[in-house]
C-alpha cells in the first residue's frame, strides 16, 4: 500500500491530535479552585436565622429542581406560595424572594453556574433588580 | 457533609411531626383560614389582600364613555407588563390596543352608521374565549385556560412557531421578533419581560388578581369605560351592566364564546 501525500497526512494527524487533546494536557495537574460564593448581602446578614427556604445542602444540589416546580406551581397552577419542609411560607418568585436575599447575582448564581459551565436561560426574562434601570 | 436523601426525608418527617404538634389543638381554626401557629413569623401571603377568585372572569367595554384620544389602559397596562414599544407596525407588541368600530364589528358595521358611533376608538384585547383558537393549536401547550376562564401563556414553554397568532381572530397576540428590553421604557421590577421569540398577549392580570387588585386598564380608567367581574355572580360589576340592555361581542359567529362584551 502507498501512502501519497505522506508528510501532509502525518502532520495533519498531528496536528489534529494536539489539538483535540490539548484541553487534557494543557490543565493536568492544575485545580480550578471552586468558586467563592458570598453571601454577604445586607438582606442575608439582617436575617436572625441564616437559613434559605431549604436547608443549604439541599438548595446547594436541587435548586433548580425546585425552581421548575415553582415555575409550574405558578404559571400553571396559579400556586404563588411556599410551603417549605420546615412549614414556613414563602412567595413563589425568583426576582421578588429569591434574588430579594441573594442581591447579588454575580456574585452568587453567576460564580457557580460559571465554575459548572451551567447556562441557565433564566434572566433573558426574569429581572435582575441591580441590572435594570 | 451533604446528608443523604435518607436523611433529608428524615429530618424533613421529624421537621413535620415537630410543626404539626403545636398546631394540631387549632386545627379546626386553622382550617377556617387563619394563619396556622408559628408561622406568622414569616409573612409571605403575595399581598396584603387576599387573592380575587371567580368562575369565570369577563369584561365589559363602553367605549362611548371614552374620551377622545385617551390611551391611559394601553398606557398602563405595558408599564405594568414590560410590553415594548417598538415603534414600527411590522415588529409591534401589544396587549391592548384601540381600533375602530368598522374594524371590531365588520359584520355591525354599515355606512349609515352615525359618527359618533363610527368614530369611536374601542378597546381592543385578548378576549379570554370559552373555546379559544389559540389554546387548540398550541403544539406545546405553552397557552391554555385555566378554570377561571383566563387564557394564559407559559412563555417557558413557547416556541416561537406563531401557530396562535394565525388561529387567533382578534389579532390579539404579538410576536417578539427582536429582544423586547432595548425597547422598554421603564422596566417594572415586578414582572418580568419576555424574550426574543416568544409570543405574548394580555393576561387579564392574572398576577394583580392573584393579589386582590384589579386589571391594570380597568384601574386605569378614569371614565368608568371598562367593568371587570366574575359573570357566574348575579351581583358583579359586569352582570349588571349585562342585564342593562344589549352587548356586543366581536365576531361570535366564529364560535370562540369572547368573554370582552361591548356597549355601544
Amino acid at each position: 500500500m502507498r501512502l501519497y501525500n505522506r508528510g501532509m497526512i502525518i502532520a495533519g494527524i498531528v496536528v489534529f491530535l494536539i489539538v483535540t487533546t490539548f484541553p487534557f494536557w494543557y490543565g493536568r495537574g492544575k485545580a480550578v479552585p471552586p468558586p467563592d460564593l458570598k453571601l454577604d448581602t445586607p438582606a442575608i446578614l439582617g436575617l436572625k436565622e441564616k437559613r434559605c427556604v431549604e436547608p443549604a445542602s439541599y438548595m446547594r444540589s436541587s435548586h433548580m429542581k425546585l425552581l421548575v416546580t415553582w415555575r409550574d406551581d405558578v404559571v400553571r397552577e396559579g400556586k404563588r406560595t411556599y410551603t417549605a419542609t420546615d412549614g414556613r411560607l414563602h412567595e413563589i418568585s425568583l426576582t421578588g424572594s429569591c434574588l430579594a436575599c441573594h442581591s447579588n447575582k454575580k456574585q452568587f448564581c453567576d460564580r457557580c453556574h460559571d465554575y459548572s459551565g451551567a447556562k441557565p436561560a433564566c434572566w433573558s426574562c426574569h429581572i435582575i433588580p441591580e441590572e435594570v434601570r | 457533609m451533604a446528608p443523604t436523601r435518607r436523611e433529608f426525608l428524615q429530618m424533613a418527617g421529624f421537621s413535620a411531626i415537630g410543626l404539626a404538634l403545636p398546631v394540631l389543638p387549632s386545627l379546626a381554626w386553622a382550617r377556617t383560614g387563619a394563619p396556622a401557629a408559628g408561622v406568622s413569623a414569616y409573612p409571605a401571603a403575595p399581598g396584603p389582600l387576599p387573592a380575587r377568585k371567580a368562575k369565570r372572569w369577563a369584561m365589559t367595554v363602553k367605549p362611548g364613555k371614552c374620551r377622545a384620544g385617551c390611551t391611559d389602559c394601553i398606557t398602563a397596562c405595558h408599564l405594568e407588563h414590560n410590553v415594548p414599544a417598538i415603534g414600527n407596525p411590522k415588529d409591534d407588541v401589544h396587549w391592548i390596543g384601540l381600533q375602530k368600530v368598522g374594524h371590531v364589528f365588520p359584520a355591525e358595521a354599515h355606512p349609515r352608521l352615525p359618527d359618533t358611533i363610527r368614530g369611536l376608538s374601542v378597546p381592543v384585547l385578548c378576549n379570554h374565549c370559552e373555546n379559544p383558537p389559540c389554546v387548540r393549536v398550541c403544539p406545546t401547550q405553552a397557552t391554555f385556560r385555566r378554570p377561571d376562564g383566563i387564557v394564559v401563556m407559559d412563555y417557558h414553554r413557547c416556541i416561537g412557531c406563531r401557530f396562535c397568532m394565525a388561529a387567533c381572530p382578534y389579532g390579539s397576540r404579538s410576536m417578539n421578533w427582536r429582544d423586547p428590553r432595548p425597547f422598554i421604557r421603564k422596566i417594572n421590577q415586578d414582572f418580568p419581560t419576555r424574550t426574543r421569540g416568544v409570543v405574548e398577549k394580555c393576561n387579564f392580570c392574572e398576577e394583580r388578581l392573584a393579589r386582590g387588585i384589579l386589571p391594570a386598564c380597568v384601574v386605569a380608567c378614569k371614565e368608568k369605560a371598562m367593568a371587570f367581574g366574575d359573570l357566574e355572580d348575579p351581583c358583579s360589576e359586569v352582570r349588571l351592566t349585562l342585564d342593562r340592555g344589549l352587548s356586543l361581542r366581536r365576531r361570535p359567529e366564529l364560535g370562540t364564546g369572547p368573554q370582552i362584551y361591548y356597549i355601544l
